[in-house]
């Protein structure tokens, strides 16, 4: 039956979401994560969202697979240059006084934030409207 | 007004497989909202509903793996790309609130499908039991 995809399609896009406010959390939460050399500081990491296609091999085992949803392909690091300040008396400062600032900018991981929460809420909305039309199908005659 | 009685639902039978079918279609447009380079898809009523109409009733037989099966019910055909009203830089044509506005309108008449479907069982019901 087809609408039992919905729950499918939706339940991807919920977890992909997930992902992405799990990796904006991490970022947030290593905003100034300081570290005395460039190898060590964290670098803002984001998911890479991309849409599933229908396996060939099972294309003909299962034709109602045809809308699969999203998959999370992996976490990139953002390529963007760490920020490095001069801070002598700072611990951790390295031997030229300089301390290294992770690559994450807070405005941009609210945004993000944001923006994966209304994803997620819409995609519980539609299962939610899919599960109401489906038991109002399943009460007919009732 | 009703043929026989295998043809209790009339037009509503379609019309619910197209309705579930374009619910799934719209549901993978917005779980889609934010992936690179996808392509928005819609299924037009209209069109699905004459092809499922025209649609032999004798299925193909299937007898071996690679044989195509007459999938009727997965509107492939009739699926096409929405044309974007605003280009986004990832190359993304969801408009997600154009998609929650028709995916609310697509409920809504799925429930009207079933509220009738209801009603015809109910007038069947009256006519059996003779109350």
């Amino acid at each position: 039956m087809s609408n039992f995809n919905v729950f499918d399609v939706a339940g991807s896009g919920m977890s992909a979401q997930q992902i992405r406010l799990n990796t904006t959390a991490s970022n947030i939460a290593n905003a100034d994560s300081v570290s005395s050399s460039e190898g060590k500081t964290y670098r803002a990491r984001e998911p890479v969202f991309a849409a599933m296609l229908t396996d060939s091999e099972n294309e003909f085992s299962d034709p109602q697979a045809q809308l699969p949803g999203v998959s999370v392909l992996g976490i990139v690091e953002r390529g963007t240059p760490l920020r490095a300040e001069y801070k002598p008396d700072h611990p951790q400062a390295d031997k030229d006084g300089y301390i290294h600032l992770p690559n994450v900018n807070i405005m941009e991981e609210m945004a993000n934030m944001i923006s994966a929460s209304r994803s997620y809420q819409t995609n519980a909305d539609v299962m939610n409207t899919a599960k109401t039309l489906m038991q109002k199908t399943m009460m007919l005659g009732e | 007004m009703i043929a026989g009685i295998e043809n209790v639902f009339g037009i509503h039978e379609s019309a619910l497989k197209i309705r579930e079918a374009r619910q799934s279609i719209l549901a993978n447009n917005l779980a889609n909202v934010d992936t690179p380079n996808y392509q928005a898809q819609d299924l037009d009523f209209a069109t699905a509903l004459d092809a499922l109409s025209s649609v032999d009733t004798e299925a193909l037989s299937v007898s071996d793996r690679n044989h195509i099966a007459e999938d009727v019910m997965s509107f492939d055909s009739e699926i096409s790309f929405r044309s974007p009203t605003q280009a986004s830089l990832d190359g993304n044509t969801v408009d997600a609130d154009r998609e929650k506005a028709e995916f609310s309108k697509n409920a809504l008449s799925h429930q009207a499908t079933l509220t009738f479907m209801n009603h015809q069982i109910r007038t069947m019901l009256m006519a059996i039991r003779g109350e």
